[in-house]
């Protein structure tokens, strides 16, 4: 699932360890989710985009309405 | 996966005491049958004694799953790998019990698929390394 979390870390200088150690989890869990090859629960979700104070939608981008854009 | 993470501390020191008992149970049970010819109830108990290490790290595993509730990503790779190594010892225990029904194999004490199983978590790793390629950069 495509999301801006390297945008909205590096906005606020962090770096994956510093995020990670926000979420409690590790870097490799962020490295990850950055990466799109791990899709997070709906908590975990929730977690991050509390974190950065934004909805969800603000960090991930719906994989259905990103194909119906593609159709 | 990150050792500084407590979970896997507490994991590595709880198997680290678990295998240093084993060793100990393992002489020790060793003596007892060489020298005191146990018989009945006591030697069952004594040939089950060196099992109970092995059962304390499938234990310790279980717990290590439980520990990472926080960590979904880091627990999803741990359960992929405990799956690998099962699907490993399994196969490999079930077609050695055909083998052996049909002598074509020689007989094989059973918890050497204890031990396959441990050497399913490395091919359950390698599972991981291909299926995350990218994601651990």
């Amino acid at each position: 699932m495509k999301n801006r979390l390297r945008v909205l870390r590096a906005e606020r200088c962090w770096s994956q360890s510093d995020l990670a150690e926000r979420l409690e989890v590790s870097r490799q869990s962020v490295n990850a989710i950055e990466t799109g090859k791990y899709d997070p629960s709906l908590p975990l979700a929730f977690r991050i985009a509390e974190l950065f104070d934004l909805s969800i939608e603000d960090v991930f981008e719906s994989p259905s309405r990103h194909s119906s854009k593609a159709i | 996966m990150k050792m500084s993470n407590p979970a896997f501390r507490r994991y590595t020191w709880s198997v680290v005491l678990l295998m240093t008992g084993y060793v100990l149970i393992l002489f020790g049970v060793n003596a007892f049958f060489d020298h005191g010819a146990p018989t009945g109830v006591s030697a069952y108990l004594a040939a089950a004694l060196p099992a109970l290490p092995i059962v304390g790290v499938f234990f310790v595993i279980g717990r290590l799953l439980v520990d990472l509730k926080t960590d979904e990503y880091v627990r999803m790779l741990l359960v992929r790998q405990t799956l690998v190594a099962t699907a490993v010892s399994l196969t490999v225990a079930t077609v050695w019990g055909f083998l052996e029904s049909f002598d074509l194999a020689p007989h094989l004490e059973a918890y050497w698929f204890a031990v396959l199983w441990f050497a399913g978590l490395g091919v359950g790793n390698c599972a991981n390394a291909f299926f995350e390629r990218g994601a651990s950069e």
